[in-house]
């Protein structure tokens, strides 16, 4: 047998390929304005902000002092929200994960014409305010609510537990506020996996499970990445979930840059508090990607 | 309909693989039809028929991917009919390959071997690769490979695992002509060395023909005819096997006299006789059937054939030279068209439009066919490849 190599074909007109190159990069030019304008900008001031002397005031104006203690008062008083608020956006994400997957799957592989039903209640609760859904919880998680009320019943909640501004109801808003956004990437991960090679791998010996784990949990990667990014990221920072549901024992990072912000107006603080979290954020998101891209998740 | 039960194998090697009575019911959509089927251990089988005649169908449920609706399938003395996928001897090369785009060549190779446990499996994977001359490329994803190495990896991935049967479905369908021709010597060359039963599933008769022992024409559902590929050819038993197989001419007879050797026709008021075990009608109205390739086209009132059967009247309506070959449209008195092929042996100069000719064949090449069919059930449109 011979081997036959297949090469891409060549531009044939070189002229012509860089005409075509030459104007695309245009393309670009709205979206980067607006990260420009809208993303870029803030970070720089809010960088510049976080180096202020403390001792100004938002009547009085700040000078730029390149104060970095700033940043070690900030780590100082807060450690342990920044500990708090990564262990419940992990655990929300976590839970998420073990939610959406199935969902994903079944809505991928299983809901034949309900394919797009099932979608369109993946998302229909964003069709309501977050902070209203998140206030809903509240009535739903109430001492004298449904929920307690029937744990208390199956002896899984003590007769005076509550639900309601515990850790548990914080984590639990997450998990409910964040789900679709891991269960949508998800799904379209699924989606896009060839049914074939499930029945390929049957044909070669493998059970329906190890199937699952060697072909299709693997084909689907991607989109665990992003939907774990896209749930992890976002919860990191939350603050309405602890605000609504928790009390100040349950406060998470978001909820003390919220406070500096608006109501210490210590602004030094919060931007400093604010870097810091974005700092923890993407290096945590660049580890994770670099592992998950080297297949040592799998 | 022809009956599809294989008298030509000897039972009895053990592993053959049979059917017994299966169908597969979609809905209302009968996909296959009562099917029965032996393939003896170790043959080279084909199932042959255009799209939706139920070839793929019949083969997901040897390989388990369908349960049929009825009947029964055994490998040998055990009974698999409703065995999951992963627990039958029996692998499957499938159309698109269905490579793992996740894995290596490597590791798609060995994947079956690894779900067995198969402790030497590294060795076996190499050996393997090397068996299909793919040994450079084992670290590679199956996206960076060509077509015709895909292939190849689909076919180890396969054959690896030393199945009882694989099944080949349309395998060589995304190839492009000359490769799918140099793989169907490899197919054949490999399926002869290793000696492993071949489940072959195609819409291409040529494919067919190059590798099969065995071929079954199948069509809505149910085998028309079964048998080796020079038998299909030369004595098809239904219009649809004749225009599937080839080309064939069908020309409308009545039969005169059916008992004797040989069977003596009417054919608009020519005499005409076709051999007794050639004819599958046996009284009223027939379809005579004759392969372009075996009839010889001669200058009007030049040929005087006793043994053969003889037309005249023709006049050449169409000549095309495709090199090896003259092919001729003649326009028999009644109007109908046959094609005449004639190898380009030099020896004669060709004809032209509009030349008296005469037609003549050996009695043993025609075939009579049931004049109940229709007479163009399974022509293959020309651009069909």
């Amino acid at each position: 047998m011979t081997q036959t190599t297949t090469s891409p074909p060549k531009a044939s007109d070189d002229g012509e390929a860089s005409k075509r190159r030459g104007w695309g990069w245009l393309l670009l030019v709205p979206g980067m304005l607006w990260l420009a304008i809208f993303f870029l900008f803030p970070t720089v001031q809010l960088f510049f902000t976080s180096l202020y002397d403390p001792s100004g005031s938002y009547e009085q104006g700040y000078a730029l002092t390149w104060h970095v203690a700033n940043y070690v008062d900030a780590i100082k008083d807060t450690w342990n929200l920044f500990g708090r608020s990564f262990m419940y956006a992990g655990i929300s994400t976590f839970v998420c994960l073990l939610l959406g997957y199935p969902l994903a799957y079944a809505i991928a592989f299983k809901a034949g014409r309900w394919k797009n039903v099932m979608l369109v209640l993946v998302i229909a609760p964003f069709f309501t305010s977050f902070l209203l859904r998140t206030l809903s919880w509240r009535a739903i998680l109430a001492d004298q609510g449904p929920v307690t009320s029937f744990l208390q019943t199956i002896a899984i909640l003590p007769d005076d537990g509550r639900l309601l501004a515990t850790p548990v109801a914080v984590i639990a808003g997450l998990i409910y506020n964040f789900l679709p956004f891991m269960t949508l990437p998800l799904y379209a991960s699924l989606d896009k996996v060839d049914y074939r090679l499930i029945e390929a791998a049957g044909d070669l010996y493998s059970s329906p499970f190890t199937g699952f784990r060697k072909v299709t949990f693997p084909l689907s990667l991607p989109g665990v990445v992003s939907g774990t990014l896209l749930t992890f990221i976002p919860a990191c920072g939350d603050y309405i979930n602890a605000e609504l549901l928790g009390t100040p024992k349950q406060y998470m990072v978001g909820n003390r840059i919220q406070a500096a912000f608006l109501t210490e107006h210590n602004y030094p603080l919060a931007a400093s508090l604010s870097i810091i979290l974005m700092l923890i954020v993407v290096l945590m998101v660049i580890v994770y990607v670099r592992k998950s891209g080297t297949e040592k998740l799998v | 309909m022809a009956q599809s039960t294989d008298e030509s194998s000897s039972p009895g090697s053990g592993q053959d693989l049979r059917l017994e009575s299966v169908s597969k019911k979609f809905g209302d959509f009968v996909a296959v039809d009562n099917l029965t089927l032996t393939v003896p251990q170790g043959s080279f089988f084909a199932l042959l028929g255009p799209s939706g005649c139920g070839k793929t169908t019949t083969l997901r449920i040897v390989a388990g991917l369908e349960d049929p609706t009825l009947g029964r399938v055994y490998i040998g003395e055990d009974e698999i009919t409703s065995l999951r996928p992963y627990k039958r001897p029996v692998n499957t090369v499938f159309q698109s390959y269905a490579l793992f785009p996740h894995l290596t060549i490597f590791e798609n190779v060995c994947f079956g071997l690894r779900r067995k446990g198969v402790k030497d499996y590294k060795d076996k994977t190499r050996e393997m690769l090397d068996l299909v001359q793919l040994e450079p490329y084992a670290t590679r994803k199956p996206a960076q490979l060509s077509g015709g190495q895909q292939q190849r990896v689909a076919l180890a991935r396969a054959l690896i695992n030393e199945p009882g049967v694989l099944l080949l479905d349309e395998p060589l369908g995304a190839l492009d002509l000359k490769l799918r021709r140099q793989m169907q010597i490899e197919l054949k060359r490999i399926q002869t060395e290793i000696d492993v039963t071949f489940v072959h599933v195609t819409h291409d008769q040529e494919e067919a023909m190059t590798m099969a022992d065995t071929i079954a024409v199948m069509n809505h559902g149910v085998i028309e005819q079964m048998g080796a590929p020079s038998e299909l050819y030369e004595n098809p038993t239904t219009t649809f096997v004749a225009n599937f197989l080839g080309q064939s001419n069908l020309i409308v007879v009545d039969v005169v006299d059916s008992s004797g050797q040989t069977v003596v026709l009417d054919c608009h008021g020519q005499k005409v006789g076709v051999d007794a075990a050639r004819s599958h009608t046996a009284e009223g109205k027939g379809w005579l059937g004759v392969r372009p390739e075996k009839i010889f086209a001669s200058a009007q009132g030049t040929v005087e054939h006793d043994d053969a059967n003889l037309l005249t009247g023709g006049v050449v309506s169409d000549v095309s030279f495709v090199g090896v070959s003259t092919q001729y449209l003649v326009a028999l008195p009644w109007g109908q068209e046959v094609m005449v092929f004639e190898q380009n042996t030099g020896h004669r100069a060709s004809f032209k439009n509009g030349d008296a000719v005469d037609l003549a064949w050996s009695r043993q090449h025609a075939f009579l066919l049931d004049a109940g069919q229709d007479a163009h059930a399974g022509v293959v449109s020309g651009d069909d490849e």
